[in-house]
């Protein structure tokens, strides 16, 4: 199968290649001179992919809920909460990397009215809420009906307020409020030379691990049933 | 969709409030109880502080309110609704009534706040027309996550983790709204009354409208 190939081979060649570019590259390229990041722009090749990271697997794990409540296969209820797993990492990494550079750079460990923080926080409040509703329920089937439902309804209501408002509103991000983006001056050819294909990296990353994840979900479900 | 099905069904919640005046009186002891704690605590509030706890009010009653929609509701009835009605009209008349409940919840809450604290609100009107929407959004809310903890052991706790994330942004955007319609309580504040934030607001209630009617069917069969 084309799409198993997929992820058993070039997935894990291309996060292992990228990645080592990334953070060779990363720590040792050289980087623009800017006023209160110095150094800490670096971080960008850590912070921004995380992100970026978890929206995929968040992203691919509704696919998924959408498609168990069509048709009602376990499959795809193990890949949607594997692919929230994968994704509740990257967004505790993207966390922890966004506030060692906002200490850094901004003075404090969190920012209470930056709305960027307070999607990131809700979001990640929304998801290990998923978590604990599927710790919840014994039974497989409604498990996989329930949380497939809860996914999607918190998805779509959430995705909305977090995703406008922060661009309606002032922001201690680049882009937002005046801040300039990255991509209109600050990021220059150097930095693009190790950002792209250390997103690419993270993604792959992101990917095999969990379809790692699926994998042993799918070999401990063949063991139950062979016992 | 069966209209005058929805309607019955709508009523049957009412007639059974007015019956037993459970749910209602229940949250109305509990607003006045915090209220009262509120007020021992504090003896004066400034004006963000009064909207503030406002909404901490109304959120907490209507997790109340809503959690009787499916939580509390019994197994047998649950069955007899399934045998005469499709899941729709189920999922709209309790989103009606769980609308009226909290916003007469949020209206008696609203004259309890003046009566304790005094009045910060300087655009009634526009604050009416905030309380609506936000009610609307705090009952599909919470009607829709208190069928799915229904579902779930341990499902008191588990309403308010689910409901939470979801709540929070929607109860950001009231409470800024609701500092514009206390402009003048509030100093140094621009003057417009938040086209923008309604508008948003406005979008996320026919949202979480529109989801919960196509999902909750899928939560309905067993």
């Amino acid at each position: 199968m084309t799409l198993n190939r997929f992820f058993k081979i070039y997935v894990p060649i291309a996060a292992i290649v990228f990645l080592l570019y990334a953070i060779i590259g990363g720590f040792l390229l050289p980087v623009p001179a800017r006023f209160i990041l110095h150094e800490t722009i670096r971080n960008l090749y850590f912070h921004v992919p995380m992100w970026f990271t978890m929206i995929l697997l968040f992203s691919i794990s509704l696919v998924n809920s959408i498609m168990y409540l069509n048709k009602q296969e376990e499959k795809y209820d193990i890949r949607s909460s594997e692919y929230i797993n994968a994704g509740l990492l990257f967004a505790v990494c993207g966390l922890i990397t966004g506030m060692l550079w906002a200490k850094n750079t901004w003075g404090a460990w969190w920012v209470f009215t930056d709305p960027k923080l307070n999607g990131a926080a809700i979001l990640c409040l929304e998801y290990f809420a998923y978590v604990i509703l599927r710790g919840s329920i014994s039974d497989e089937r409604t498990r996989a009906k329930v949380s497939s439902v809860y996914n999607l309804f918190a998805a779509a209501s959430i995705i909305p307020l977090i995703g406008i408002i922060p661009r309606l509103t002032d922001s201690l991000h680049p882009g937002n409020g005046g801040n300039p983006a990255f991509s209109s001056y600050d990021l220059d050819n150097h930095m693009r030379m190790v950002f792209y294909p250390a997103v690419i990296g993270w993604m792959a990353l992101g990917l095999w691990i969990a379809n790692i994840r699926i994998r042993i979900r799918n070999l401990e479900n063949k063991i139950l049933e062979n016992n | 969709m069966n209209f005058s099905l929805i309607y019955q069904l709508f009523k049957k919640e009412i007639i059974l409030e007015l019956r037993q005046k459970y749910a209602l009186n229940g949250i109305l002891l509990y607003v006045f109880s915090t209220l009262y704690i509120i007020f021992i605590g504090f003896q004066k509030i400034t004006p963000e502080a009064w909207i503030t706890l406002y909404w901490i009010v109304i959120l907490f009653a209507s997790v109340n309110a809503g959690a009787k929609s499916f939580i509390q509701e019994g197994k047998g009835r649950l069955l007899y609704y399934y045998g005469i009605s499709s899941p729709q009209n189920i999922i709209l008349a309790k989103l009606m009534y769980n609308c009226i409940l909290i916003a007469v919840i949020s209206f008696i809450a609203y004259i309890g706040f003046l009566i304790f604290f005094g009045d910060v609100i300087d655009k009634p009107w526009n604050f009416a027309l905030i309380m609506l929407l936000g009610s609307t959004g705090l009952a599909g809310v919470f009607t829709m996550v208190s069928a799915i903890a229904s579902k779930a052991k341990g499902s008191a706790t588990l309403m308010t983790i689910l409901s939470f994330p979801v709540i929070i942004p929607q109860l950001l955007l009231l409470i800024k709204l609701s500092r514009r319609a206390a402009s003048m309580a509030i100093s140094n504040i621009n003057f417009d009354i938040g086209y923008k934030e309604l508008v948003g607001l406005s979008c996320i209630n026919l949202i979480v409208v529109i989801v919960s009617f196509m999902l909750f069917p899928y939560l309905w069969r067993d």
